[in-house]
Parts: C-alpha cells; structure tokens; sequence
C-alpha cells in the first residue's frame, strides 16, 4: 500500500515538474486536494459575497445604461461564484458543503467586501481597485495546477476586463465632472486604497501557505510583487484621473522603476479578517437570509420535477 | 433483441491533452458504457488524439430547441456593454 502511494506521489510530482496540470480522476496528496478545496471554496465565496457591495447601488446608479451595466457586472459575479463552486465540486466536496462553511464561518471570503459602498463614486473605485487588484491576482491562477480551476479562471478572466474598465470610466466621467464629483472620486480612492493593496495578502516573509503552494504550481507570484505589479500599474492611472493616492510615502524608486509604498496597517487587515470589519456582520447576514429566503423556491423546484417524473411514468404505464 | 440494431448511441467525448476541456468527437454505437470506451477509443484516438475519454449516453443528453434559438440567445446581442471594448479610455489606459 505503502508502495503503491509512493508511486503515485512520484507520478503526481512528475506532472508537476513538467508544469502539466492535474485532473479531477488523476490521484492527488491529500494536502494538495484540501488545499485546493479551501482557496477555490474562499474565491467562490468571494464572488457570491462581493454582489453585495455593488447591488447596493443597483436601484441608484445615475442613467439606465450606468444601471444595465451594474446589473450585468453583479450577474457576472454570480457567475464567477458558480463556475468556481463547480470546479471546487470537482475535488468531491458538494456544494452545500461549501455554502454550510460559509454560512457557518469556517470559510471566509475575501476580506475586502467587508467595506461599505457610501456614494455612486465606489462602484467606480471597485471597478478600477478592487477589480484590478483581482485581476492581477487571477491571470496567474489561468496557468494553475488544478485544470479545472485554471479552466474556470480562464472564463472568469475574460469576463473581468470589462468589470475594470467600466469602473475606471466612472472615475474618469466623475474625475472630468464638477468639483464635487471630483471630491467624491477623491474619497472612494482614499477609502479603498488601503483595502485594495491589502489584497495581495499579507508579505510573503509572513505568509502562512506560499512555499508549499508555489511548490504545488497553485500560486505562481509572491504577495508582495503582485501588490507591486498592481501598485506600478495603478499609480499612472491616477495621475491621469488627476487624483491622488492616500499614501504620503509613496515615491518612484528611480532605480528600479517601481513605485515604493508606505508602511500597511496589517493590524487592521487581520482585525478585519477575523470579522470586526465595517459590514463583516452584515454581509454574512444578508447572504444567510438570502440563502434561507430561497429554501422555498428550491422546494418548489424540486417538487416540480418529481410531478413531472412522477406523470412521464404513469403516462408511460 | 441480441442485433446490433438495438445498441444505444452514445456521445464521444476526447480530452486532448491536460489542462483542456473534453471536447465533443462524435458518436459510437455501443450495447454498454465499457465497450462504448473500448470503441471510442478505436475510432477517435487511432492518432494519439487523446489522453483522457468520455462517453454519455445520447438519450442523456437534453438539447435546447433549435427553434428557441432566438429567445434563447438574441437578448445578448443588444447587451453590448458586457464586451471590455465598449468602453473608450484614453490611449493611456487602452490596455487595461
């Protein structure tokens, strides 16, 4: 017995080594599977959770098309949540599982739909922060390990782009608008910068899963150079809203090029990780109630078919 | 009921090569799903097209109606703000 794992792992690892990728029939470590289960569960949870912040300001967005957008970047979300479930599924945990660990806290989801959306100028702000940031952090994962989850962020990928680059276009329209649209664009950075950088994860000297993960072909980049990557990107484009970025230690390193941060308040992050955000209560309320709210209609769908099944046999008797 | 005839069809299913969806290949008539496989896999990886196989049976699988092909699919096409390039930004940003 002892043998044949041994045979396994050495396949197991052999695949990795060539960078090919595993599949749901394919043996794998135990660690390996657990590992996955959590990170693409926590990243479908993240989908799910995140409409919330954005639906907020579905029945106020500003024009009918600022509207159809919203709704349709929302309707992506959701989709982005089932195309995740679905390849976490593929490791042999079902889904109900995976929402009971929501719903009951021992799965978190990403910390940053912990905020609360207050004016129009954060559904900007998320599209070109949050949106960015997570763009940044999943083009690597399309190259991931795990074929399905790299298969689902290839999708997830495609669709992200537009997500960004709606957000930025309210910025600008805001940044391009009376004064106090443009205060308003200047408070939404202010409010999600920190959170946004903090994204990335804490820095990898303290990262808890990175080594192993890396050694797995799961995570391809550090924390610290996506948020470096993302920041490099990013500063530009403020420049070019015209806003400024709340950070006073923020410079060009003229030597490499990249632009150097001010000390982050992990204090804070960690404190919002373990559930004593602005709306860490109310968010995981709100999508229990929604859960809870739905029980009927899937009853109701179950029913249906069983009536269904139920006449197709006796019309076939 | 031993004829060939009464062999159910079945949809063939042919993974390229790791890390790729199954993609469908064709058809096989087969009296079971193992020797659905065994001929699957004679007809559609004679050539090393694949490294990994399914077969489901046709009558599993429910098709939307051909007909319902525009109430279906049309209400995207005037949903033109889902596609990244329906937003202009100045050349600066172009590639994000």
């Amino acid at each position: 017995m002892a043998a044949d794992t041994d045979a396994l792992q050495k396949r197991f690892d052999q695949l990795i080594d060539a960078d090919d990728r595993i599949e749901p029939r394919d043996w794998m470590p135990d660690e390996y599977r657990k590992t996955l289960v959590r990170q693409i569960a926590q990243h479908a949870h993240s989908e799910v959770i995140g409409m919330q912040p954005e639906g907020n300001w579905l029945t106020r967005a500003p024009s009918l098309r600022r509207k159809a957008i919203l709704t349709a970047k929302v309707q992506d979300e959701a989709g982005h949540g089932l195309y995740l479930y679905g390849a976490a599924e593929t490791l042999g945990t079902p889904r109900e599982e995976l929402l009971d660990r929501l719903h009951n806290g021992r799965q978190k989801y990403s910390s940053i739909f912990n905020y609360p959306t207050l004016t129009w100028a954060d559904m900007g702000a998320i599209g070109w922060l949050v949106d960015g940031a997570a763009i940044m952090n999943q083009v690597p994962l399309c190259r991931c390990s795990y074929g399905p989850y790299a298969r689902a962020m290839v999708r997830i990928c495609k669709e992200e782009s537009f997500h960004q680059r709606q957000g930025f276009q309210i910025m600008l329209t805001l940044a391009n608008g009376t004064p106090g649209q443009q205060a308003m664009a200047q408070d939404a950075l202010d409010r999600w910068w920190w959170p946004s950088i903090m994204m990335f994860g804490p820095p990898d000297s303290e990262s808890v899963h990175g080594d192993q993960n890396t050694r797995w072909g799961i995570k391809r980049f550090g924390n610290d150079e996506l948020r470096q990557k993302f920041i490099d990107a990013t500063v530009p484009q403020a420049d070019l809203l015209g806003l400024t970025i709340p950070d006073p230690d923020l410079r060009l390193d003229e030597e490499t090029g990249n632009y150097l941060h001010g000390p982050i308040d992990w204090g804070h992050f960690w404190d919002v990780v373990k559930g004593n955000g602005p709306c860490n209560r109310e968010r995981l309320g709100t999508r229990v109630d929604a859960h809870e709210g739905g029980t009927w209609v899937r009853q109701a769908a179950t029913a249906y078919a069983e009536k269904q099944a139920k006449r197709a046999t006796e019309a076939a008797a | 009921m031993s004829g060939k005839a009464d062999w159910p069809l079945w949809e063939v299913f042919v993974r390229a090569k790791r890390g790729v969806s199954h993609v469908h290949a064709g058809t096989v008539h087969a009296p079971d799903a193992e020797l659905a496989l065994q001929n699957a896999r004679d007809l559609f990886t004679r050539r090393s097209e694949g490294v990994s196989l399914w077969v489901v049976k046709s009558n599993d699988i429910t098709a939307s109606d051909p007909n319902d092909r525009e109430s279906l699919f049309d209400p995207a096409d005037d949903k033109t703000f889902r596609h990244p390039t329906d937003f202009e930004l100045p050349d600066e940003v172009a590639n994000m």
